[in-house]
């Protein structure tokens, strides 16, 4: 049975990794007949140390910015081999791959309109390098690069609006997910690769070494994020906010803060929660999540 | 039958008889004729491929590798600043072995920004892992492509190939150019059967983390293979010969009276016309001068410059190119080729000529040979206008 | 000539991750299990197999002990347990 899973065990994945499972989720959604192009950054590096490779599927790494480009030229190819009706393509790639350094080949992609679902691993730095900040790494997060200190509490910007950017493009499916919940990822997989052009999802994936938490905290981290509204779970289908996913009763920011080390200078500051609780109410208006 | 064609029109239209099924592009001048044609001929419905417009250089380096890696043919064009973009990219593809054909329409580099004709850009990118082949005429440049894809694709290669051709001299000049037929170019190169691609009937992973324990070996297999490239080029010149009735000898470099000459340029690229003229009123006048033209700078033919050198008294390198700070690229090389042996020539003079498109013209030719005496020059600039260097910086 | 480039997975078979277990690994109990595969699911490894209630396990050559399992069982039927409560790491 090993033999038949589209993404093994024996990837070198910190233990409790997000990424991992979220990737996992991914790829057995998007079924077998899928070619993966992925960015440099830890699912690359976890998952395909040579001679070993997680991967079941075709895979191919090139470089930390142009898996969107690779993805594009592969479609193309297929497109002229006649096989495009019958291979998914997927682009994946972390967070500073997707957002930063990445974002002009993604872009291109969008804008071009081929059929390809791009996946962006949000775990809210560079974790592969050492807890770098990135575009989406949240306010007031004490990173490497956006260290705490007496003049400075942690990131000074917020998270860079990928999925509405990636909707300004005029594609057909943007969605968020969380490795919270694994068969929602799924569900948003499946519904992308159903849609022909190009489809952006973009998961949070708690990491336990970036974010300094308990391994057996990642499905309950990732959990409060969409619970206080930190992370709303949401889908655009052509342009429109077409599903979100609701939140009975929202929880306060700090049970998601106290659990993370990358928090822990934010406790026993009212004022800089706060600024965070803001954060999620903002969501939770501007969405409407609340139901 | 010789037709009359500007050089990017006719770079287009061997590209279409290789039938690439994946060109992706960026523009940049003096590459843009090239692709523009050839988007025409996809927009005409003569050429079955997906053309790909991409946002950088960058992408388009990147979708082509990701067209091979998925098993079909690929093109692309760039110059300057475009190849320098591409530089990570083009590391990459090299380092997967992935076979490719790109064109270099050779330019200057910016600052000060220069869409002119030098060979900075692509001699900087000599470390890249990819074969540079430099064309002296259009009809060279046409023959490269076809050559290149056969000498890419070969299972013993798997390496991309760079035809380097003079900006705007090459790619904006007309020439007569002697167009293959397209049953000769399908029977000299028959469709691409990739050794590995990214295939749902048989996943590969490809483009691995190498650490120390395997790192190594992947550069000297390219290494090998480079070396194995030597041999190669001249086996596939000489098929090109049988097909095409054009003859190029080895492929490597092409003697032009070396054999009895007291003096012997060497260059590459469209300058060597300029020194062709040079030489044969020279020779008129009963001066025994020569001209060694480089074609393949990547692998470099160390010992065929030797052989072709060995017993000529003195040698001027004539570089498009500077590696500031260091002697210049191709005369490096050509030093390099008698390290250490027996004989060599008792001067070997390097010139700096032509960078950011000023022209070199006869006379400039003339100034080296006159130049090259016993005193050996370790790299002069030719033509350059003393009254703009100044001490102070600005006005 | 060619250095090490691609990679079958077919061939693939992975790091034994098992040995990176520190302190805890999970003990499934097989007693109250409903066979909601919740286990299989959240595993990052995905290396917990079984056909039916009562007969999932992680191969613990890779297991590498986040406990993730344990948190999400419903019923409580997957515990961590001391790394050498039962013998050597297998």
């Amino acid at each position: 049975m090993e033999s038949e899973l589209l993404f093994k065990p024996g990837h070198t994945a910190c233990a409790g990794c997000g990424q991992s499972l979220a990737a996992r989720m991914v790829i057995e959604a998007a079924g077998k007949n899928t070619i993966v192009a992925n960015n440099t950054g830890c699912l690359e590096v976890f998952s395909t140390k040579y001679p070993e490779s997680a991967w079941n599927v075709p895979w191919i790494h090139s470089l930390f910015e142009n898996c969107a480009a690779v993805a594009s030229g592969i479609e193309a190819a297929l497109i002229y081999l006649g096989k495009k009706d019958t291979t998914n393509v997927i682009a994946q790639g972390g967070d500073g791959g997707t957002a930063d350094i990445g974002l002009q080949a993604l872009s291109g992609m969008l804008e071009r309109g081929h059929d390809i679902l791009y996946v962006c691993y949000d775990n809210e730095a560079y974790m592969n390098t050492g807890v770098q900040r990135s575009g989406l790494t949240p306010f007031h997060t004490n990173t490497t690069t956006s260290p705490i200190g007496p003049k400075s509490v942690g990131n000074v910007r917020f998270k860079k609006p990928m999925p509405e950017i990636a909707n300004a493009h005029g594609i057909p499916y943007v969605a968020t997910a969380s490795a919270g919940f694994p068969q929602d990822i799924q569900r948003k997989v499946k519904k992308a690769i159903s849609i022909k052009g190009p489809k952006y999802i973009q998961i949070h994936v708690p990491c336990p070494l970036g974010w300094r938490h308990e391994t057996e905290l990642m499905l309950e981290i990732g959990k409060l994020a969409v619970e206080t509204g930190l992370y709303p779970l949401i889908e655009y289908e052509n342009g429109v906010l077409s599903a979100v996913r609701k939140i009975t009763q929202p929880k306060p920011v700090e049970e998601y803060l106290k659990a993370q080390g990358r928090f822990k200078h934010l406790l026993g500051n009212p004022e800089l929660i706060k600024q965070i609780q803001d954060i999620a109410d903002n969501n939770i208006r501007k969405y409407n999540l609340k139901g | 039958m010789k037709e009359f064609l500007e050089g990017s029109r006719a770079v287009a239209e061997i590209v279409k008889m290789c039938k690439p099924g994946v060109i992706s592009a960026y523009p940049i001048t003096p590459q843009t004729h090239i692709v523009e044609e050839l988007a025409q001929m996809v927009a005409n419905g003569e050429l079955n491929a997906q053309f790909v417009n991409v946002e950088s250089e960058h992408s388009a380096a990147s979708v082509v590798l990701g067209g091979v890696a998925a098993g079909v043919r690929s093109f692309t064009a760039t110059s300057s600043q475009g190849l320098f973009y591409m530089a990570e990219v083009l590391f990459n593809i090299s380092g997967m072995r992935l076979p490719l054909v790109m064109t270099c329409a050779n330019r200057a580099i910016s600052a000060p920004i220069n869409i002119w004709n030098d060979q900075q850009d692509s001699l900087s990118l000599r470390d890249s892992g990819w074969v540079q082949l430099y064309a002296e005429n259009i009809q060279e440049a046409v023959d490269l492509h076809l050559i290149g894809y056969r000498l890419s694709e070969d299972k013993s290669m798997m390496l991309p190939v760079m035809v380097c051709m003079d900006g705007f001299i090459l790619t904006h000049g007309m020439e007569a150019v002697d167009m293959p037929k397209q049953e000769e170019v399908d029977k000299f190169l028959p469709a691409y059967k990739p050794l590995y691609k990214l295939d749902t009937a048989e996943p590969i992973s490809m483009g691995l983390l190498a650490d120390p324990d395997y790192y190594i070996e992947t550069r000297f297999a390219m290494q090998e293979t480079f070396k194995d490239a030597l041999k190669l080029i001249p086996t596939i010149n000489e098929e090109f010969k049988n097909c095409f009735n054009r003859d190029y000898k080895d492929g490597l470099v092409e003697e032009y009276y070396t054999k009895d000459a007291e003096k012997v340029i060497v260059a590459m690229g469209s300058v060597c016309g300029t020194i062709k003229e040079v030489v044969d009123a020279q020779r008129a006048k009963g001066k025994k001068i020569g001209l060694l033209k480089v074609i393949s700078y990547r692998p470099f033919p160390y010992a065929r410059v030797y052989d072709a050198l060995k017993d000529v008294p003195r040698v001027a390198v004539l570089d498009k190119a500077v590696s500031l700070g260091a002697y210049a690229p191709l005369a490096i090389e050509i030093k390099a080729a008698f390290s250490g042996k027996k004989k060599s020539p008792k001067v070997i003079s390097s010139f700096v000529a032509g960078l950011g498109g000023r022209d070199i013209t006869a006379e400039s030719v003339k100034e080296i040979l006159t130049k090259l005496t016993q005193k050996e020059i370790n790299l002069e600039f030719i033509d350059l206008k003393p009254e703009l260097l100044k001490e102070e910086y600005g006005e | 000539m060619y250095g090490p480039l691609i990679v079958k997975p077919a061939k693939s078979k992975g790091d034994k991750t098992g040995s990176w277990r520190i302190k805890l690994k999970p003990k499934f109990l097989q007693k109250n299990c409903i066979g909601c595969k919740m286990c299989l699911l959240v595993c990052p490894e995905g290396c917990i197999q079984g056909k039916e209630k009562n007969t999932y396990l992680p191969n613990y050559e890779y297991c590498k002990g986040c406990g993730l399992c344990a948190v999400i069982c419903p019923k409580a039927d997957i515990i961590m347990v001391e790394e050498s409560s039962e013998g050597d790491k297998k």
